[in-house]
């Protein structure tokens, strides 16, 4: 196709009947992994904050690797929208002259904010450690440890006092950051909600119910992102000792622990019902009052994207997990398969609300269908489609696995409490 | 622990700080600067439709292809304009091919055959920016791309717009695109070129009918605004609360 | 107190002072509200200047006169009277400095864009004489027959 018709939207929108000219379903894939990945960030921490700020000691270990995996989400939030824009040159903007009417700009301040509040928290939950490292590291061999210890010189800032007053001053910093960051990963997520919530011209969007909404989901996704990584990343770990230590290793070695399963999953439940409750309220409330847009809406809704909303969203991804969590006799892979379904059911969420939204056109007269491309044939087709989107999902584990090196959060002798 | 209090204090202290930063984005008016932003508004464009003159040409949408460089075979536009046949039975019909970019030169739409003795009526509406008072596309750009004048024509910014289409998402006319060549926002802005220099607007001067005419409404004597100010008029969506300054004579309730 | 409790605060300093030394030189200096309202006036002054300045296309048949006297008169008396000679020649632009001709589009397609026959009752469309697109010497340009400047004559 020729280089001036590649109008943005064309490659993937298939229009039926009566739909303006200039409509095409401009916010794709990656606008829907956008609020999925913050989302997961926001969970994450909040997940991470239950343990630091209201002392559910059940919570402490995965409370760590939740803290850790929300630094290697964050950047990954960004990921999408840097290959959303058209002009990514100038992605700094937002920070730069924000114009603070939009959502959108409002968003890159709390983000950054966000993004300080976890890596400071970080810092002083693992600055006894960075200490501890550099005096292990001393005269250890090799061009790797040499370069780890130089990493972790720099982490501490100078600051490597690991008295009991100094360390009880890091313990008291990070529950006051973890306090302050629950709002701020709140606020995070719920602006995220309000930039579709807001958007008065779309009728599937426009509702005030829309941040809450998307809060719920999100810390559903981060909490079940955050066991489920736990519990493969532990039972791997005892696969291995198991085969290395034998009999004797197999009874010893532990896995995932049943107790912080159980008390994540209680509050994993309990933001599944609010969010479930919140989508339903949206619905019948629309039914009920049947607006101008309710003939189109219903007809996107119970008819094209049936499948979609009830049948996937709905159906497999929240009545299934809630069943097969609360049915008696829980075990571990019941529960892998039903945060599997969880993490489904958000995205299912994410999807319904942002393609959903663009289903019809704004004459109230026509559809728009979306077509993601799966073979890219140019940067665009790759951007905004499935190998788009699967780069995104793939970077945090691959930046996890990277920051794990220096700042390792699961099954290691956390520091003292 | 006043120790870790005044930490706190400290580390909001430099939150807050973080998050005033962007007020240095202001730049305060001098009294000079307010004074013409306020004479200056001597102006306020509008514009008017009469969709009893459209004959559905299309040589309106041409000219403002041609005029306003866009790349005349991508299918997006600036101003475009709709037809709608209205059967018997309470049924409407539109489309616009390409806009109406060619014209309507075929009676089926969308290939379907509607039989002339079905049809009640049948009608061409021409829609454009509608240059908001409130417009719904300026308050949600995140970076200041796009603005309104002093005298009430909203613009883009090309060297600033980041691409994001959140302000294309915004309009309920759906007036807004991506321009294929520059990769940023795009819209009718009523010829802001040519109406600055006394000029009529491309697709107004084109109009053999006279369906599309340009008004100042801060000017008494003229007279689209007078017609404005006097005949029955409507204008689209006015629901939205954007106050949109394109005023329609002769629009059906059939239109969408 | 322990001071390496502000170290993140340093930090968060740091970048405030990085994002303001990056705005004095990535914002321009005339960016900021331009109006009374920061919803609606925030942006970059000079760009409204830049609008301004945007080159014009159309130039109406005021300046088609001038040269084409002859032609302008006839198609101002003729049935013809209210196009613009652009409409059917496109933007003159420069003309005759850039383009020296500007082109003739002799194509069927225009015409039928006003007189294409379609049945709809209380239209405009119905003022103007119809053709019916697919039996009026349907393989045929209309200039063949007749005259744009006035469709009043007829070539035999």
């Amino acid at each position: 196709m020729n280089e001036e018709l590649i109008v943005h939207g064309i490659e993937w929108t298939l229009k039926e009947l009566f739909v303006y000219p200039n409509e095409y379903i401009y916010w794709s894939i990656q606008i829907v992994m956008y609020p999925y990945m913050t989302g997961l960030v926001a969970g994450a921490f909040v997940l991470s904050s239950l343990y630091h700020v209201f002392g559910q000691k059940q919570l402490k270990e995965i409370a760590e690797f939740s803290l850790v995996f929300s630094l290697a989400l964050l950047p990954v939030a960004a990921l999408p929208l840097l290959l959303h824009l058209q002009q990514p040159m100038r992605a700094m903007e937002p920070l730069l002259t924000p114009h603070f009417t939009s959502a959108i700009a409002a968003f890159g301040i709390v983000f950054t904010l966000y993004g300080l509040i976890v890596v400071s928290e970080i810092w002083f939950v693992y600055r006894a450690y960075f200490v501890a490292q550099i005096d292990n590291l001393q005269g250890a061999p090799g061009f790797w440890n040499a370069m780890r210890r130089g990493v972790y010189r720099a982490l501490t800032f100078g600051a490597r006092d690991v008295s009991p007053e100094a360390l009880s001053v890091d313990k008291k910093a990070a529950k006051i950051l973890a306090g302050v960051g629950i709002p701020v990963a709140c606020f995070l997520h719920g602006y995220a909600g309000f930039i579709f919530g807001s958007v008065k011209a779309n009728a599937l969007w426009m509702s005030p119910l829309m941040p809450v909404i998307f809060i719920m989901s999100a810390v559903v996704s981060g909490i079940a992102l955050c066991m489920l990584t736990y519990i493969i990343i532990m039972e791997w770990q005892a696969f291995r000792q198991r085969r290395r230590g034998g009999a004797v290793a197999a009874r010893e070695t532990k896995g995932a622990e049943v107790e912080i399963i159980t008390q994540s999953t209680r509050y994993l439940l309990g933001f599944l019902i609010a969010a479930i409750s919140l989508e339903l309220l949206d619905l019948i409330f629309r039914g009920y009052t049947a607006m101008k847009s309710w003939d189109i809406l219903r007809s996107v809704m119970y008819g094209k994207d049936f499948l979609n909303i009830f049948v996937l969203q709905y159906g497999l991804g929240n009545l299934v997990p809630f069943v097969l969590l609360v049915l008696p006799g829980r075990t571990m892979k019941r529960t892998v398969v039903a945060l599997l379904l969880v993490l489904f059911g958000v995205f299912m969420m994410r999807w319904n609300v942002v393609i959903g939204g663009q289903a019809f056109s704004l004459s109230f007269s026509g559809y728009m269908h979306y077509h993601i491309p799966i073979i890219p044939h140019s940067l665009e087709t790759f951007k905004e489609g499935v190998f788009g989107a699967l780069t995104v999902i793939a970077t945090p584990f691959v930046l996890f696995w990277f920051i794990n090196k220096f700042v390792p959060s699961l099954g290691r002798k956390v520091q003292q409490s | 622990m006043t120790c870790s209090r005044r930490d706190f204090l400290k580390e909001a202290v430099g939150g807050t700080l973080v998050a005033s930063l962007p007020l240095s984005a202001f730049t305060i008016l001098s009294p000079e600067e307010a004074k013409a932003a306020i004479a200056e508004a001597k102006v306020r464009w509008a514009f008017l439709v009469d969709t009893r003159k459209c004959i559905g040409c299309g040589l309106c949408v041409t000219a403002c292809k041609q005029e306003n460089d866009i790349p005349f075979d991508a299918p997006v536009t600036r101003t475009w304009v709709e037809r709608y046949v209205v059967t018997k039975d309470g049924q409407t019909h539109a489309d616009s091919p390409m806009g109406g970019r060619d014209g309507f030169i075929d009676d089926k739409i969308r290939d379907e055959e509607i039989a002339p003795e079905d049809i009640a009526k049948a009608f061409f509406v021409p829609k454009l920016c509608n240059q908001c008072d409130n417009p719904a596309c300026v308050q949600v750009c995140p970076v200041g791309a796009t603005y309104q004048t002093h005298d009430g024509v909203v613009l883009v910014d090309r060297d600033w717009c980041i691409g994001c289409g959140y302000c294309i998402m915004a309009c309920p006319y759906g007036v807004r695109f991506f321009h294929p060549e520059h990769k940023v926002a795009d819209k009718c802005n009523f010829c802001y070129h040519r109406i600055t220099k006394g000029m009529e607007p491309a697709c107004v001067q084109s109009c053999a009918f006279g369906a599309r005419r340009i008004a100042n409404l801060r000017d008494p004597d003229d007279p689209v605004t007078k017609i404005i100010t006097t005949e029955r008029v409507a204008v689209l969506k006015d629901e939205y609360g954007t106050k949109p300054h394109v005023f329609y004579l002769g629009l059906d309730a059939n239109v969408r | 107190m322990k001071r390496h409790v502000l170290h993140p605060l340093w930090l968060a300093i740091g970048l405030v002072g990085l994002i303001l030394v990056a705005r004095s030189f990535l914002v321009p200096d005339d960016f900021g509200v331009h109006g009374d309202s920061f919803t609606y006036n925030f942006h970059r002054l000079s760009n409204i200047q830049e609008w301004q300045d945007f080159p014009v296309k159309y130039q109406g048949y005021d300046s088609c006169t001038e040269c084409h006297r002859k032609n302008v008169r006839t198609l101002r008396r003729s049935p013809h009277r209210r196009l613009e000679c652009e409409n059917c020649h496109g933007p003159s632009g420069n003309h005759p400095d850039d383009v020296e001709y500007l082109p003739r589009n002799t194509e069927r397609e225009l015409c039928l864009r006003c007189h294409a026959f379609l049945d709809y009752p209380n239209s405009a469309r119905s003022e103007v004489p119809p053709i019916s697109t697919r039996m009026h010497y349907r393989r045929q340009e209309c200039v063949e027959c007749h005259v744009p400047h006035d469709p009043r004559e007829y070539i035999e």
